[in-house]
């Protein structure tokens, strides 16, 4: 009931904070690890307690006068994922507790990993800490662990210039001009488009280019949702397309249609950019649209 | 040892919410019902349980005393922790021979403020409090040890719910949702319906010893056994799938020495049932927690006195004739306290 007059907020505080001392043994630790380093002490059973205590839990002697650097990585062996992160804790992102065996302790230490998401830490999972900017001699000088790496991003980038010879210029030549160049195998008759120099059937050089409409039949299609800079829009298709009085068809992209309108049979055309736009090159075709004819029942 | 029992047992009507009464006007109640019961107005000794960072209010235990009758003056002491630890400071009070009865209270408040941060402040001020590590992280993070089947839970839960709603003086809450997905969870491993429900509430018991107890009860419940054995506070530097403490605690006081019908646990989260009745090695056919136990009710500082009142309750009823209370303090079960009673 906020509205209930007698209902009042209290606040219980230590305005400036509470001072406590350390001792030794806990200064020492805080101190290490303003130096960013993390260090448990010796029992006098050789156990490494981390944090270190003034006494051996397991015996209640006083432990050693010896420090021993321990990590930084450390091995999780218990965690719990926080989704919801309350105001005082070291992360406003969710993140996981962990109880972290450091490399070369015995005991666990109690902290915060940054995973991303519960399914990035199991039991064995490695971590190293991640330090404060600004360390000042406090168990929050560590801001938190990090899993350990395991995995990067390789970025593979080359630059090759390609020069286009032989029967390929010889049909970019022809795209410059407007047309399909094609070849007919003298020895098996098979037309091929775009032109190459020999037949792939038989093995016979092709003399002669021919020149076919740019007019045909898709074949089949695939419907694509990446984007392509070439591409109308996404999703888009490409096709086989058998260009009329070819033998082979020919991949191209398909436009001016909804993707889920393309089919197999259906008769298509060439969309060529202006003629002062023109270059040798593929881009010279947009893409082929439906010409409106009937579908080609496909053998 | 002389022969100490529980010879009455009181606790209030918890609720889940502040009512606005004062920690004395919430244990007057419970205190008038013990006395009218045992008919005494004074006792040999006097000893509670609480926490003045429920209240926000240092020393509020010693306000508390004026729902006592305080003067002429009175021998009272207090811990600043469940009342089950008063029990035991008031059980060795009487060993000492010269008095006979002793009164024992616990009360807490936990609506008034965030318990789940609250207790935050009960960790060590270097390593752990200033990380921010609260009730439910550190106690998915016991869970995460423990590893239970997620169904077991769900079933303990269930169960203590159920229980519960047929125990006049707990919460009634519903029947845990199964459906529940992944947004279920409060810290994981531990979804919202693992977590004890906020109570406020206050109990009362009274110990008398020797010839005493049977003129104020027809069947005390005698304390044959009572132990309590604590572990290293720092998480760290414990298995917190087992808990090595209660199961000392249990071999001392005897519980495995005969059958025990009824064992009330102090087991704020299922998980915590599961390594008690391992640790206490209870047998199969031992009734957990008949009244619903803290995930049904949790009055804070008062949750382990009502396990002990409530196994208590059995003999003083005439329906069992040897019991088990268990109170626990500190994280993930760090302090285990264990009473065995016998009619």
């Amino acid at each position: 009931m906020p509205s209930d007059p007698l209902v009042a907020q209290h606040v219980l505080e230590f305005p400036g904070g509470y001072t406590r001392t350390t001792g030794p043994v806990i200064g020492r630790f805080l101190s290490e690890l303003r130096g960013r380093r993390i260090v448990g002490v010796r029992t006098k059973e050789g156990k490494v307690l981390v944090p270190p205590l003034e006494y051996d839990p397991a015996t209640g002697e006083p432990v050693t006068g010896e420090y021993v650097e321990v990590g930084p990585a450390g091995t999780v062996t218990t965690w719990a994922w926080v989704a919801e992160p309350l105001e005082n804790h070291p992360l406003d992102r969710p993140f996981a507790w962990a109880l972290i065996k450091l490399d070369g302790a015995d005991t666990a230490l109690v902290h915060a990993v940054d995973a991303g998401n519960p399914k990035a830490l199991a039991a064995g999972t490695r971590v190293w800490p991640a330090w404060s900017d600004h360390p000042t001699g406090h168990i929050t000088d560590i801001s938190h662990f990090v899993p350990e790496v395991t995995k990067i991003v390789s970025n593979v980038r080359s630059e090759y210039r390609l020069q286009a010879g032989g029967a390929l210029r010889v049909f970019l030549e022809g795209i410059e001009r407007g047309v399909f160049l094609g070849g007919r195998c003298e020895s098996c008759a098979k037309v091929y488009v775009p032109y190459r120099m020999s037949c792939p059937e038989c093995g016979s050089a092709i003399g002669e280019t021919l020149e076919l409409p740019d007019t045909g039949t898709i074949t089949t299609f695939a419907i694509n949702n990446l984007p392509d800079p070439r591409a109308p829009q996404v999703p888009f298709v490409s096709a086989y397309i058998l260009v009329d009085n070819a033998d082979v068809p020919m991949i191209a992209l398909i436009g001016d249609v909804p993707a889920h309108e393309v089919r197999q049979g259906m008769r298509v055309k060439a969309v060529w950019v202006p003629e002062s736009e023109r270059t040798a090159s593929m881009s010279n075709i947009r893409w082929f649209a439906p010409t409106g004819e009937p579908d080609v029942e496909l053998s | 040892m002389r022969d100490v029992a529980i010879v009455a047992f009181a606790q209030t009507q918890h609720t889940d919410h502040d009512t606005g009464a004062t920690e004395p006007e919430l244990i007057l109640p419970v205190i008038n019902e013990v006395k009218e019961r045992t008919g005494l107005k004074r006792f040999g000794f006097t000893c509670s349980g609480s926490c003045d960072y429920l209240a926000g209010a240092p020393f509020s235990f010693v306000s508390a005393l004026d729902a006592l009758a305080a003067w002429p003056p009175i021998s009272e002491s207090h811990v600043e922790m469940d009342g089950a630890w008063a029990l035991y400071e008031a059980w060795v009070r009487l060993q000492h021979g010269d008095i006979d009865s002793a009164l024992v209270y616990g009360f807490g408040k936990s609506s008034l403020g965030d318990l789940r941060t609250i207790m935050t402040i009960q960790l060590d001020p270097y390593y752990l409090a200033p990380l921010g590590l609260d009730l439910l992280s550190y106690a998915a993070l016991q869970a995460g040890a423990v590893g239970a089947d997620r169904k077991e839970l769900d079933e303990i839960v269930r169960r203590s719910r159920a229980d519960g709603r047929s125990n006049p003086y707990a919460l009634d809450l519903p029947d845990p949702d199964d459906s529940e997905d992944s947004d279920g969870f409060a810290v994981q491993p531990l979804k919202k319906t693992d977590v004890p429900p906020i109570t406020d509430g206050a109990a009362a018991i009274v110990l008398a010893a020797g010839d005493l107890a049977r003129e104020l009860c027809s069947n005390p419940a005698y304390i044959r056994g009572i132990a309590h054995r604590i572990e290293p506070h720092y998480l760290g530097m414990r298995d917190l799938a087992l808990s090595a403490s209660a199961a000392d605690a249990a071999r001392a006081a005897g519980v495995g020495k005969g059958p025990v019908e009824v064992a009330e646990l102090h087991a704020q989260f299922p998980h915590e049932e599961i390594v008690l009745r391992r640790a206490l090695e209870l047998p199969g056919d031992t009734v957990i927690n008949p009244s619903g136990g803290p995930l049904a009710a949790n009055p804070v500082m008062a949750t382990g006195l009502i396990r002990i009142g409530e196994a208590a309750r059995r003999i003083l009823d005439g329906d069992a004739s040897r019991t088990v209370g268990h109170a626990a303090g500190g994280p993930c079960l760090q302090h285990n306290l264990v009473t065995v009673l016998e009619a």
